[in-house]
């Protein structure tokens, strides 16, 4: 290196470090650095990132601080048409709450019940089957499904896929009307639950396929291959590997599912013909969903009024049971954690 | 048990791509050989196409014989799975099943076979394979927890001993000690030499002193160029590769001239 050179990068180190000095001068130690040029965007954007998870945790205290300040208009209030007789109405809202929770679950297990198997399947053969051209292309299609409104599900579900499943219902009461749930007449429409809850399947496939689909592509070469080496066929080497290392992911996709699922308002309103819950399965004019019965009685029902507050209240237990599943899925999913792969 | 391995004209294509050429090699029963040579000049290929494991990336197929004791790996109508079953592999890095512990680990390959057993056979099979693998005293009081969560070197012999534990009759390593420290690629060196009494061993190595202390015969596989195909250039007793090779490209390559 030559003497001008080293001349030159002593200035600049000089020059570079000269807003450091200044602001260390009071300490005397040159180590102590003052603002940077990037501190102030690193600060901004900390702060950024700090706003939206605080911001998240604000919005669902608001929406849980409504539910529950207007939810106690349910439990407590005047007999009808007589004032100053409030008194706690428990009993009388859980018995309009209980088939309606009883409704929802019904309608959400089907779907999963019917999803989650076709959603792995699907899964696997596009991460670890299909050709990779056939592969994309389906799973393009998959997504597509996420895109459809569910207004249009329902309009399909109602007009079309009602009327198709009659003769399996018809069938299903014939040979297994013995058992309660297929027990009854059954419906001539084919506005059931149980269609219902194959039109929320449909709906609720391209989530969880998506997500198994992410989480089969991540399993490691290594531990394939490993599987592979000690004379695993394909199909043992996706129970030797695969599923165990995606088993998490399978729960919080089927977990988004059932989500989306017991929240799903518009196609329930427009497949299902709502009553009274009933054992069978099959018939019309039984069943009822939260979602789809606050959103039926809602626009109806004056602000303030007892009806108004028992929609609400019935919206809170609705909230809670999403909470609940939620931190099921996290306790399954955390359980395995010393076997999960990511040690 | 164990079988010989012979190679006439072998080479292996991914797509229209050459990537091993005209490889004749006879792998003797009960022998430990290396295969030595610089980075991407095929021998890791090569060695995949002993058990079919190459097969696993799209496009990849062979020309040519390859022979175990008498049948032809690559006959019409045999099942890769078969030949898997047959000529185990160790990898680069150590890869325990995350999800399965010690126990599980040793006995995932033997359950694949459908095969029922009692508990106390299971646990004989874990115990002479883990024996086998030189592992059994560190690991027989934890046999229950993760794989995973042993050190490189004990992963690496559990590999082992779940290749053994199913009982094949060639043992293919693809670098097995790469990832390791110097104490635990001794115990696995140590662990080869005892193994070879049992299986026929093939072993891909970038570490010549490796290749001189393990082996009897090596391999010296080298490229001409990026594109064209990899060769193996010589096929002798480890000592003649190392001290008096006839071929000029293995004698630079094994005195650190070039690779």
């Amino acid at each position: 290196m030559s003497s001008d050179e080293s001349q030159s990068s002593g200035q600049t180190l000089q020059t570079r470090s000269g807003r450091r000095t200044r602001s260390s001068e009071a300490t005397g130690n040159s180590l102590a650095s003052g603002d940077r040029a990037g501190a102030g965007l690193d600060r901004g954007f900390a702060g950024l990132a700090r706003f939206a998870g605080i911001g998240i945790l604000i919005i669902l205290a608001f929406v849980a601080f409504f539910l529950v300040y207007n939810s106690w208009g349910a439990i407590y209030h005047d007999q009808d048409g007589q004032a100053d007789s409030a008194s706690f109405h428990i009993g009388e809202f859980i018995s309009h709450a209980w088939p309606l929770v009883i409704g929802t679950l019904i309608v959400s297990v089907i779907a999963l019940l019917i999803a989650a198997p076709v959603a792995i399947g699907v899964a696997l053969y596009i991460s670890h089957y299909a050709p990779p051209r056939a592969s994309r292309s389906i799973g393009y299609v998959i997504d597509l499904l996420a895109a459809i409104p569910s207004v249009v599900y329902g309009a399909w579900g109602m007009t079309f896929l009602a009327p198709q499943l009659v003769p399996l219902y018809n069938w299903l009461n014939e040979y297994l009307g013995w058992i309660p749930i297929f027990g009854g007449s059954p419906s001539p429409t084919g506005r059931t639950i149980i269609t219902a809850g194959v039109v929320l399947s449909v709906m609720v496939l391209p989530i969880i396929t998506s997500v198994c689909r992410e989480i089969f592509i991540q399993t490691p070469k290594l531990h394939e291959e490993a599987a592979l080496a000690l004379g695993a066929t394909r199909w043992e080497m996706i129970t030797m590997t695969v599923l165990p290392f995606a088993r998490g992911g399978i729960i919080s996709g089927i977990m988004l599912g059932l989500g989306r699922a017991l929240g799903e308002t518009m196609a329930v309103v427009l497949v299902l013909s709502s009553g009274p819950i009933a054992w069978s399965i099959i018939q019309s004019g039984r069943h009822d969903t939260i979602p789809s019965n606050i959103a039926s009685n809602f626009p109806e029902s004056r602000e303030g009024s007892v009806h108004w507050h028992e929609l609400i209240a019935i919206g809170l237990v609705l909230f809670v049971i999403t909470l609940l599943v939620n931190m099921l899925a996290r306790w399954i999913v955390s359980r395995h954690k010393e076997f999960s792969g990511a040690n | 048990m164990s079988k010989s391995i012979t190679a006439k004209n072998l080479n292996v294509y991914y797509g229209d791509f050459l990537a091993v050429e005209g490889v004749n090699i006879e792998i003797a029963a009960k022998s430990v050989t290396a295969f030595i040579g610089p980075s991407g000049c095929g021998k890791t290929t090569f060695l995949r196409t002993l058990n079919r494991m190459h097969e696993v990336l799209p496009g990849a197929r062979v020309e040519g014989e390859l022979l175990l004791d008498d049948d032809n790996i690559y006959g019409s109508g045999v099942d890769p799975v078969t030949v898997r079953t047959m000529v185990g592999m160790v990898f680069q890095r150590p890869n325990p099943f995350p999800t399965m512990s010690i126990r599980e680990n040793v006995l995932a390959g033997y359950k694949l076979n459908g095969a029922r057993m009692s508990r106390s056979k299971a646990d004989e099979i874990v115990e002479t394979a883990l024996r086998g693998a030189n592992l059994w005293n560190e690991v027989k009081d934890r046999l229950d927890k993760p794989g995973s969560g042993l050190s490189g070197g004990q992963q690496q012999r559990l590999c082992i001993a779940r290749t053994v534990a199913v009982k094949p009759d060639v043992i293919l390593m693809d670098e097995p000690c790469s990832a390791l420290d110097p104490i635990s690629t001794l115990a696995i060196e140590d662990l080869i030499s005892e193994l070879k009494k049992e299986y026929t061993i093939v072993i891909v190595t970038h570490n010549m002193q490796q290749a001189a202390r393990v082996s009897e015969k090596t391999a010296f596989f080298n490229i001409a160029g990026t594109g064209k195909p990899g060769k193996m250039i010589e096929y002798a007793d480890t000592t003649t590769i190392f001290n008096n090779p006839s071929n000029e490209q293995t004698e630079r390559y094994v005195s650190g001239k070039f690779g």
